[in-house]
């Protein structure tokens, strides 16, 4: 089985700082990491690999971006990724997260037969979520996004379990397939010596345009449709109510309230 | 500073400083309030290829020695000195075999050591026989091709945790000092069985138990080197082992200086953070030049005792000697930066203190390390 990995270089959030008269982030001296949530994608391949024996399962790690980005692949080795790709080209440069997803699927495409994509749930540095949903849809294969476990997989056929607002749904899906992942799924390993070593002494493939079947147009800057208008958190949730008093009025009231919408969702 | 560490070293103590920072530190008081064995984190260790960073690479080491030891004890102590004595006292139980093992007793010991399988531990202290080793009462009889041991070991680092001891024992009393050897003996050989855990003061991650021998029978394939080498085998053990005793205060050391260079910073009194104070900066100062002082003096040691010197007695006591004493200093020196917070169990610092004072203790207490010191000064003066 071949597993792919896709994961981004970012900065460290808990590294930056402020710039307190202009207000913006002070990227200078901070360190580079792996997207928190591709570690626990990282983990997943690798956990997969164990289930299914190490000698028929190849982990792929894969990252977009400039040639610094190899520091990431590489921890992703030391953890015990069999090999890493970056793809690295002038031309990448300033894409959104739909050229992006055009350039990563094209990549994929290009390295050949694969059978699972394994992406975090979203990069910690531009929140979108949207790169790995846009792989699956260029790649057209299925996609099962906020994976929380991997109850079974096997040649071909696969099955998770997703994570929902309520709960969670259990999805079977036909392989090649691409998932995102929560963080829920499972505690990334530290690298291993022996892992660190092997990835010292290792070099990453690199991609460039030129070795790709793309639309030059949908590349980079020039194949990025988005225009940001506005950055801002959005409004927290608001806290559930809160009953005060004696403990008989607030068992009426609860029982009030629950009376309330049972007979608004009877209603609907 | 700049100890011109190889790219290898580098590795080895950056991965043990991660593990220190994201799995020992949020741990180690409860370990330490508990007194629990920090399995988890051996199974941590075991993962990443830590444990047989001195060990040959054909016994599945990485073939580092002294100094990757000392590197991964300081990481760990710096954390938690109690946990770091589980890896270090591991050690101290396989340089025995690493260093008069027969080829057959390191293929069959070092590789589960080294992929971190098995823990080790290593048996001389007695209740009658302590600085005086040479008191021990622990026999060994000769039976054919069996040793038959009888006698108890008290105080043993990893005791009833390990599946690996090396034992001291009188193989012929008749010859004093010269009549001890040394075995390897397995967990669950019949009439070998531990006593009860000790309560320590400090370093409380870590297993101090009895060990209990009544007529336990071992092949004779189990003794290390040969007859009457057993003072020997312990004497070159503590010279390798006795830098990672100094590795140990030199990360506790600086583990309780990081703490009290933080808070320094946000305590405020008198308006003002106590770090403004030049009477605190002072103590600081002198407590990072302590504490450099005695990283280089340790790593100097264990650079030594690679490179293979053949006498290395007298450095390796002066490392552990000054280290330790260190470790105790800048300890009881942080809990005075913090005030009365660095006394309360709250803060992590008061543990530093008492992980410290083990380091002045075993392995050699720090007045034997002065008795090994003035010895080897005197046979040199002697020699001319
Ligand atoms: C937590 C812990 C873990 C240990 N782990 C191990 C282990 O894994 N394996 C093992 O074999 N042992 C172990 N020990 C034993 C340790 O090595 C001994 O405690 C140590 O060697 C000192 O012996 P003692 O405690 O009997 O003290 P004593 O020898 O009774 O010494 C008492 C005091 O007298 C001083 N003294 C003794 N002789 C002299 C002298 N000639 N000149 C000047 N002063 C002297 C000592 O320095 C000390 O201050 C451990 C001990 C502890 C507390």
């Amino acid at each position: 089985m071949n597993i792919i990995v896709c994961i981004k270089q970012v900065p460290d959030t808990q590294d930056i700082r402020i710039n307190p008269e202009t207000n913006t982030l002070m990227r200078e001296g901070v360190q580079s990491i792996v997207n928190p949530f591709d570690m626990y994608a990282i983990e997943e391949a690798l956990r997969i690999k164990e289930r299914l024996g190490a000698a028929s399962t190849k982990v792929t790690v894969l990252s977009m971006g400039p040639s610094q980005a190899e520091e990431a692949l590489r921890e992703a080795v030391s953890m015990g990724a069999d090999e890493m790709v970056l793809m690295s080209d002038r031309a990448f440069a300033g894409s959104d997260t739909w050229a992006t997803s055009y350039t990563l699927a094209k990549g994929i495409q290009k390295l050949g037969k694969f059978d699972l994509i394994i992406c975090g749930k979203q990069a910690i540095d531009g929140d979108t979520a949207q790169v790995g949903p846009g792989i699956a849809a260029t790649l057209d294969i299925p996609q099962v996004t906020y994976v929380k476990k991997t109850e079974d997989i096997k040649e071909g056929l696969a099955k998770f379990e997703r994570m929902t607002e309520e709960g969670y749904e259990v999805i079977e899906t036909p392989l090649p397939c691409l998932i995102t992942v929560v963080k829920e799924i499972n505690i990334p390993r530290l690298p291993s010596l022996k892992g660190k070593i092997k990835a010292k002494q290792s070099k990453a493939t690199v991609l460039g345009a030129k070795d790709l079947e793309v639309d030059p147009d949908r590349l980079g800057l020039q194949g990025s449709p988005t225009a940001v208008k506005k950055i801002f958190t959005p409004p927290k949730r608001t806290g559930g109510q809160v009953l005060q008093g004696e403990v008989p009025d607030i068992v009426n009231k609860l029982a009030d309230s629950i009376k309330d919408v049972v007979i608004s969702v009877s209603k609907t | 500073m700049d100890y011109l560490l190889t790219e290898q070293q580098i590795m080895v103590r950056d991965l043990a400083r991660k593990i220190a920072k994201e799995k020992i530190t949020p741990v180690a008081a409860e370990h330490d309030e508990k007194e629990t064995f920090p399995w988890e984190i051996m199974k941590v260790m075991a993962e990443s290829d830590l444990c047989g960073v001195y060990i040959e690479e054909k016994y599945g080491g990485l073939g580092g020695g002294a100094m990757e030891l000392c590197l991964v004890t300081e990481e760990l102590s710096r954390a938690c000195g109690g946990i770091a004595i589980c890896f270090a006292a591991t050690a101290l139980g396989t340089y025995p075999i690493i260093l008069f093992g027969n080829d057959e007793q390191k293929q069959k010991y070092l590789p589960d050591i080294a992929s971190g399988k098995k823990l080790a531990a290593f048996a001389l202290t007695e209740a009658g026989a302590g600085s005086d080793a040479g008191a021990i009462a622990t026999t060994a009889r000769k039976e054919g091709d069996h040793y038959v041991l009888n006698g108890v070991k008290q105080w043993i680092t990893n005791g009833g945790e390990a599946e690996v001891y090396t034992v001291i024992a009188m193989t012929d009393r008749e010859k004093g000092a010269r009549g001890a050897s040394a075995f390897i003996i397995e967990k669950g050989t019949p009439g070998f069985d531990f006593g009860k855990k000790e309560k320590k003061l400090g370093i409380r991650a870590s297993a101090t138990r009895e060990l209990v021998f009544n007529e336990c029978k071992i092949p004779k394939a189990n003794l290390l080197g040969r007859e009457g080498m057993g003072f020997i085998v312990a004497m070159k053990t503590f010279d390798k082992s006795r830098p990672g005793v100094a590795a140990q205060a030199v990360g506790i050391a600086q583990g309780a200086l990081d703490h009290a260079v933080k808070y320094s910073r946000e305590r405020k009194q008198f308006g003002k953070t106590i770090s403004s104070f030049q009477g605190l900066q002072f103590m600081l100062a002198d407590m990072a030049t302590e504490v450099e002082a005695a990283r280089a003096l340790t790593y100097s040691v264990a650079k030594m005792v690679d490179t293979g010197a053949k006498d290395v007695s007298k450095e390796s006591a002066m490392a552990k000697l000054f280290a330790s004493d260190v470790a105790m200093k800048v300890t009881t020196d942080a809990i005075q930066v913090l005030g009365g917070y660095g006394y309360m169990r709250d803060y992590p610092v008061e543990k530093y203190m008492r992980d410290a004072k083990i380091t002045q203790i075993y392995e050699g207490t720090n007045q034997i390390q002065r008795n090994v010191i003035a010895l080897e000064l005197l046979k040199e003066q002697l020699r001319g």
